[in-house]
Order: structure tokens, then C-alpha cells, then sequence
């Protein structure tokens, strides 16, 4: 296994109050990882510490090293926007931008200087359609993001991180929010993304854990319990909190 | 059963009696100011009066208008609301991107609160004393200056309220992409809080016209047409006060036909920004 991502030793306190305690864990490289465990246990917390947005609330400290690529993000030498754009969040919700549909997924184009004109306008096709979206919005592309519905919205939420040309996916109950359909929606794209991208996703659903992972990191009250590949974890847990878990005893 | 006249169904009625006497009196006394203005403007109301400045005599009854002092005010007001802005602007957008609830941001927003209850007179003459000291002349520059400080609390005060209720997720999105604060403040927060920008540009542009007090030393007052921005400049408001403090009865209507336009500027600017306000909601999310 090749990780792409590797936390170590990293701790986070939230006002003094300990969210993760001496979590060490590697990601391996385009392929997608679920994190699982009860709510409070520090699954975003995690996904967050990926992209540096954790520092964005106050009173926030982090300690301990998360490299991509064997380089550490946190070094303070690092351009922070670079780390972002290397990895994109796919949050709970949908927020898009306040901006019509085109520059939702342009935005991020435009600030990097990625492409211009009739390059951009062919960028925002290949992006809308890669997120599945294409076919639904190509005639209102000048229509503001806030008339599709939730789950369009999130697919365009995709589009628009995937515009960045990101290396990571970083999901936070990406579905919790859709319904099923579009919930499926989104699953499916993941599946197919899962070749050129390492995706991270934080789920509290079993089955689209089950699903979806190839590596399982199972979390509990801020300590990474067990991680490992998703069969091995799925199908013969060595903690005994996880066989819990997974049975429905605890979370 | 329980008692139909329980203790709670009183309260209900109080309530309900204390609501609508609250709402009679601000509707009431907002409808007696407009048909006051109205009542006793309207039949000095000519076309004289909003195409020519004062003529010889004009304040003793005689010919002329006031678009001297409908000019200036829109000068004064308008330089002044720009100003706030492009004051304002930088000042919101640090509040809300770099040190959103630092000791120092409670610190600027108490002094912004403060700012905003000193009398308008205070800025006249404390704008007075520099102006004094530096040897400069009442003039329209200054008024603009004075209002532009005189509108700047409300200005960013109004904005940060909108700014702060929007969703952190929105900034988190865009940091996510890999925008940075100053990226964001611009392109994402200025956009989605348009809408209450241009309230808060109502607001403070109301402030400015309205107010006497503040441009009496600095502004000044003239019969001609505000022509450089170094000369004095009159204004609406002491065009009713002027007016009104004269002993004859004609100038006195004239007062109130001049706050009839001031209100009127006032009103049509409402409603344009209102108008404004919701065509630029369009991408807003809400």
C-alpha cells in the first residue's frame, strides 16, 4: 500500500477540550477511505486536519504532523491556499457560492488562474459532466446556484472542488443531507473518482461504508481504534470496540 | 374546564393591546409628520423652487428656489455616503476575515457604537476647531469629510450585522478551494451580502442628508451653486431652518415645501434601494 496521506501523532484541542488524542494513521493513495464511529468521536475533526480548515475556528491547536506526499502541511512554510487546493472538502451540506451556476465551478479556476476564455468555458463542461451534473444544467449555466435542488446542488459542490484539480477528496457526510436518490448520485460518482483521486469520506452510515470503502478507519471518542483494509475490518475486526460497533452495541 | 379569564389569557390581551398601541404610534406619528410636511409644503411648492437659486429678496418673500440647497445636499450627502463606503469597506471586511471575535474587534465595534450616539453637532465642531487650525475655509469638501465620518458607524455597523450572520460553511467552501481571506471577502462575502450593503448605504445616506447640525461651521451656507468643491455649499436642511426662522409667513411655507423635497429625495432613494436591494438578491443564498 502506498499512503498518500500520513497523520502522525496528531492531537487537536477545541478550547482546551481534547477532540483527537495521538491519532497516527495512513491513507493510501487513489483509494477511498471511510472514516466510522459515533458522533463526537472526531471523524471531521480528522477530515478537516487534511486541509488545514480546522485553524479557521478560533481557539483551535493542533499539534503533530499530517504530510501529503511525505511533506508536512502544518510546516509553516507552506502556502496554506496550496494545501487546500490540493485537497478538496465535499461538506455536509451543499453551500454554493453566490454566483450562477458556470461561476460556482469557475470560481476556483478563476483565483488560481487555472485557464481563461473559451479554455475555461470547455474546463466548466468537463467538470459538470465528471460530477454528473452536465446534462441538467447546460441550458440555465447563467442561473444562480440557489434554483437547483439540494442534491444538484451538491453535485455542483463536487464540480467545483474537482475544477481545482485537486489530488485528494475529502467527504464529510457528503449524503447525509440528500435524498436517496441523489444520495446514490453522489455515491456513484465517488466510486468512479476513486481511480485518479484519494477520497476520505467521514460516514455514520454502515451499509455505505460497506459499500464504498476499501480502507476503514474506525474512531472512538478521539482515539483512532483500528484501521485497516475494509474486508479485513468489515469481516474480522481485531478490537473488540469495533466488533461492538459494527454490531450495533455501541454509537 | 379552567376559567376562560385565567391569568395568561389576561396577558394575552395586554400583550396584544400593548402591540397594536405601539404600531398606531410609530405608523400614526410617521402619517402627521408626512401630512404636515404635506399640508403645509404643497401650496409653496412651485416649479421656481426646485429650478432656481435664491434671488434678491428671496428670503423676505420674493422670487427664486432652492436647488442651491437641493444640489448641495445631494453633493454633501452623496460625496459623503461614498466616502463611508469606501471607508467602511476595509473596515468590515477585517472585522469579519482577520480578527472576527479578537478582543480588538469588540473593541472596534464599541468605539463604532459609541461614535454613532454623539450628536451630529459634536462632529461640526470638532470638525470646526481643525478646520480653524489647519486656516481652511467652510467648504463642500468639508461637509463631505464631516459626513462621511458622521455616517461611517452606521455604515459599518449595518454591513458587519449582515456579514455576520452569513454561514460559515460559505467562507469554509471557498477556503476550500484554495481562496485566500482577501479572495473571499470580495468575491464571495461582498457578494452575498449586496443586498444588505446597499440598506446600510440607505441608512447612512439618510443620516447625511438629514442633518443640519454637522455641515452649519463646515459647509457653510450660499445662495449660488455649489461649483467647486473649495467653495461653500448650502444645504436642505438649513434651508428649512433659514426659512423657517424668518418672521414672514410666506418664507415660513417655503420652509416646509423645502422639507417636503427632503423627504421626497428621501423616499425615492428608499425605494430605489429597496428596488435595488432586491434585483441583486437574485444570487444571494439563502
Amino acid at each position: 500500500m502506498q499512503a498518500h496521506i500520513q497523520v502522525r501523532d496528531l492531537n487537536v484541542e477545541y478550547s482546551g477540550h481534547a477532540a483527537l488524542k495521538n491519532v497516527s494513521v495512513e491513507i493510501p493513495k487513489q483509494q477511498l477511505t471511510v472514516i466510522i464511529g459515533p458522533s463526537g468521536c472526531g471523524k471531521t475533526t480528522l477530515l478537516k486536519s487534511m486541509n488545514r480548515l480546522l485553524e479557521l475556528s478560533d481557539e483551535t491547536r493542533v499539534s503533530g504532523q499530517v504530510l501529503i506526499d511525505g511533506a508536512d502541511i502544518y510546516d509553516p512554510a507552506i502556502d496554506v491556499t496550496e494545501v487546500r487546493k490540493k485537497a478538496g472538502l465535499l461538506a455536509q451540506r451543499p453551500y454554493p457560492l453566490p454566483m450562477s451556476i458556470y461561476d460556482n465551478v469557475a470560481y476556483g479556476m478563476r483565483i488560481h488562474g487555472l485557464k481563461k476564455g473559451r479554455d475555461l468555458d470547455r474546463a466548466v463542461q468537463h467538470y459538470l459532466e465528471l460530477a454528473g451534473l452536465w446534462n441538467e444544467v447546460k441550458d440555465r449555466l447563467k442561473s444562480p446556484a440557489t434554483r437547483l435542488s439540494i442534491g444538484q446542488q451538491q453535485r455542483l459542490c463536487l464540480a467545483r472542488g474537482l475544477a481545482v484539480e485537486p489530488e485528494i477528496l475529502l467527504g464529510d457526510e457528503a449524503t447525509s443531507a440528500l435524498d436517496p436518490i441523489s444520495a446514490q448520485h453522489i455515491e456513484e460518482r465517488l466510486h468512479e473518482l476513486k481511480q485518479q483521486y484519494t477520497i476520505v469520506l467521514v460516514t455514520h452510515i454502515l451499509r455505505q461504508a460497506k459499500r464504498l470503502a476499501d480502507y476503514v478507519i474506525f474512531m472512538y471518542l478521539g482515539e483512532v481504534v483500528e484501521h485497516g483494509p475494509a474486508h479485513e475490518v468489515f469481516s474480522n475486526p481485531r478490537e473488540e470496540r469495533t466488533r461492538a460497533y459494527l454490531e450495533g452495541a455501541i454509537g | 374546564m379552567k376559567k376562560k379569564f385565567a391569568r395568561r389569557h389576561v396577558e394575552e390581551a395586554i400583550f396584544k393591546v400593548l402591540m397594536i398601541g405601539s404600531f398606531v404610534l410609530v405608523v400614526g406619528s410617521l402619517g402627521l409628520i408626512l401630512l404636515t410636511v404635506i399640508v403645509k409644503g404643497w401650496p409653496a411648492l412651485t416649479l421656481d423652487m426646485l429650478t432656481q437659486t435664491p434671488k434678491g429678496g428671496y428670503y423676505l418673500g420674493k422670487e427664486g428656489g432652492i436647488l442651491n440647497a437641493i444640489v448641495g445636499s445631494l453633493y454633501l450627502a452623496g460625496g459623503g455616503t461614498l466616502l463611508a463606503l469606501i471607508i467602511a469597506l476595509p473596515i468590515v471586511i477585517y472585522l469579519a476575515m482577520y480578527a472576527s471575535r479578537s478582543r480588538w474587534a469588540a473593541t472596534v465595534r464599541l468605539s463604532l457604537d459609541v461614535l454613532w450616539g454623539i450628536p451630529s453637532i459634536v462632529y461640526g465642531a470638532f470638525a470646526f476647531i481643525i478646520m480653524l487650525a489647519i486656516g481652511m475655509r467652510a467648504s463642500l469638501l468639508g461637509g463631505i469629510i464631516v459626513l462621511g465620518l458622521l455616517e461611517l458607524p452606521i455604515m459599518v455597523r449595518a454591513i458587519d450585522e449582515v456579514v455576520r450572520i452569513m454561514p460559515f460553511e460559505m467562507k469554509e467552501a471557498s477556503f476550500s478551494l484554495g481562496a485566500t481571506r482577501f479572495e473571499t471577502a470580495v468575491k464571495v462575502i461582498v457578494r452575498q451580502t449586496l443586498p444588505g450593503i446597499v440598506t446600510a448605504i440607505l441608512l447612512a445616506f439618510g443620516r447625511g442628508i438629514g442633518d443640519a447640525a454637522s455641515v452649519m461651521f463646515v459647509a457653510g451656507y450660499t445662495d449660488r451653486m455649489p461649483e467647486s468643491l473649495l467653495r461653500p455649499a448650502a444645504s436642505l436642511p438649513l434651508a428649512v431652518f433659514f426659512q423657517l426662522g424668518t418672521p414672514f409667513p410666506e418664507v415660513q411655507q417655503r420652509a416646509y415645501a423645502a422639507a417636503l423635497i427632503l423627504t421626497t429625495i428621501v423616499l425615492i432613494v428608499s425605494l430605489g434601494s429597496r428596488w435595488l436591494s432586491g434585483r441583486l438578491s437574485r444570487y444571494v443564498v439563502k
